[in-house]
């Protein structure tokens, strides 16, 4: 896969051009694997796209048709529970304690864009969030939020399953971590997305550590 | 100008005349400290109409501010179009599941009745009874939310997106439904005695979607719906960017701009000379956590950067400052406002 390739995806999701995005993905050799064209193309692209967004010149609704539009193109080739999706840790995503599903389904649609797997909670309050992280026997948690009053239970969150001794590591994201960039570590998260791109980054590198 | 003979009102119209007043006027525009400067719960202040006029005098009187905001909360607009409000003790009152559940409910909205919509009558109630309280001394400021923007409330945005993208019939429906609401509810609270109404309209900014688009429909639809609206508007953008659609925005016919923190106040101020009076652009989230240092150093900053030549009013970056800020914060900018605001800014000039 060449740059081209690359800046030709980009340029398809940008342009929210489902058929010139589809034909670039079927005209990938055929030594080239459903992973592969995620790993090599499709998020290069996301992350150009997440990039430009934090930079100011791209816009979320940018962001958010990219991230579907690979979404249904690699589930198309490489299905949820295909062997090939990524060997991984349990990860599960949610929004807490409040309605706004926005930074949730573009960071679920990065992320089974790029070859992961999640479990989708919705939207959960503290204790409920808890228990389900438990019974799951989830490695990685991300949470979502918009409102910061959202944002700040996210502490309770943390506390409640250090108290039964589940090892998860959380990531964050959402407007007010944004807004406030040492928000993330008064709220005691592992670590916090930026925006939905951000996201692969992180989970890998936390992989890393839990190696 | 003598400091102590010029009201509010002077003082914010003369900025917005892109003069310089005698100090740079200050907007608070909070809403949930009103419940704590009168001791309720914040479900309770909002419900009687009298609370929040209290509310809004004792801050006003107690951080010597120039504005009353006699916003209550977003989803208020949501409960008019028959959904669900859901209230916390720590913020402000949010909307819960969607009012639009399903593409094909749009056809059935319907235009709220915006005075026979009880919700809707306490703010109209709050804002006549300021009036009668502040008379022409002090701006009140009014709230619409811009038809392009309601959707995100009305039905989430992923969906609002979705519809943009795939379902332009129904789209251009929900718009016209939306901006019959918008003009009721503004006209109805320039009747009960607001003096101006902040438009707000974060899905025009560049943040969340392109110029493209904010030119063939946020732009039309601010457009025309403004130049119904029966008094002086501002445009709030509540935290997203809109650098590049400056002029746009001027174009719409809107004296003001609320900005975002993460603008470079230098390039928003220089593109807004004599268009636009900027609105902004403390940072909310983050004044959380500041000190009475922090807040005065931010204040100097923004002074420096939008304050010359008039045409600047500080205020928060939101358009709602978070229920956490401390007391203590919020007279700390007060205080920075009145020592570093007053003009001629010469100190601006060694920065």
């Amino acid at each position: 896969m060449t740059d081209k390739t690359v800046d030709a995806f980009t340029r398809a999701l940008l342009d929210v051009d489902r058929l010139a995005a589809k034909q670039i993905l079927q005209k990938r050799g055929h030594d080239t694997s459903p992973i592969k064209f995620a790993e090599d193309v499709v998020l290069p692209a996301l992350e150009r796209i997440g990039a430009g967004w934090q930079a100011g010149t791209l816009a979320l609704s940018q962001v958010y048709m990219a991230g579907r539009i690979c979404e249904d193109l690699i589930d198309q080739i490489l299905p949820p529970e295909d062997p090939d999706r990524k060997n991984q840790p349990k990860m599960a995503i949610c929004i807490l304690s409040d309605h706004h599903k926005l930074g949730k389904i573009m960071v679920y649609s990065f992320l089974r864009a790029s070859g992961f797997d999640l479990a989708d909670y919705g939207v959960m309050e503290v204790d409920d969030l808890v228990g389900q992280v438990k019974k799951d026997k989830i490695d990685i948690l991300l949470i979502s939020v918009l409102m910061l009053p959202s944002a700040l239970k996210i502490k309770a969150v943390k506390q409640k399953l250090a108290r039964l001794g589940c090892d998860v590591k959380l990531i964050v994201g959402g407007a007010p971590f944004r807004f406030d960039d040492q928000l993330w570590k008064t709220v005691g998260a592992d670590a916090m997305c930026r925006d939905a791109s951000d996201a692969v980054a992180v989970i890998e590198k936390i992989m890393e550590g839990m190696a | 100008m003598n400091q102590t003979s010029v009201t509010s009102m002077q003082r914010v119209l003369t900025t917005l005349g892109h003069r310089e007043p005698d100090q740079v006027p200050f907007f608070l525009l909070a809403t949930l400290h009103g419940a704590k400067e009168v001791g309720l719960p914040i479900k309770t202040y909002f419900s009687d109409p009298d609370n929040v006029v209290e509310g809004q005098m004792r801050l006003l009187a107690k951080y010597r501010h120039d504005c009353i905001y006699s916003f209550f909360y977003a989803p208020v607009e949501i409960a008019a179009f028959g959904g669900e409000v859901i209230f916390m003790d720590d913020g402000p009152p949010n909307s819960g599941e969607p009012v639009i559940k399903k593409a094909g409910d749009i056809k059935n909205l319907a235009v709220p009745d915006v005075k026979n919509t009880p919700c809707l009558e306490k703010v109209l109630t709050a804002t006549h009874r300021l009036k009668e309280r502040v008379k022409d001394t002090v701006p009140i400021i009014g709230v619409v939310m811009s038809p392009f923007s309601l959707p995100v409330m009305q039905m989430g945005f992923d969906r609002y997106f979705d519809l943009m993208f795939d379902k332009p019939d129904l789209f251009a429906h929900l718009m016209q439904v939306n901006q019959a609401f918008c003009l009721a509810w503004a006209n109805a609270q320039l009747a009960a005695g607001a003096t101006a109404i902040c438009y707000f309209d974060p899905i025009s900014s560049t943040t969340i979607t392109t110029r493209d688009m904010y030119l063939k429909i946020g732009f039309k639809i601010a457009k025309q719906t403004l130049a119904k609206i029966n008094g002086p508007t501002a445009t709030h953008m509540a935290s997203g960017r809109c650098l590049p659609i400056i002029d746009d925005i001027a174009a719409t016919g809107t004296a003001a701009v609320g900005v975002s923190c993460h603008e470079n106040m230098t390039l928003i101020k220089n593109a807004c000379r004599d268009k636009l009076a900027v609105i902004g652009n403390l940072n909310g989230i983050e004044m959380c956590r500041w000190s009475s240092e922090d807040a005065e150093n931010h204040v100097k900053e923004v002074i420096t950067k939008a304050g010359p030549g008039g045409g600047f009013i500080l205020s928060d970056n939101h358009g709602e400052i978070p229920f956490q800020v401390p007391d203590e914060v919020l007279m700390a900018i007060s205080e920075a406002v009145h020592e570093w605001g007053r003009y001629p800014l010469n100190w601006t000039a060694d920065k």
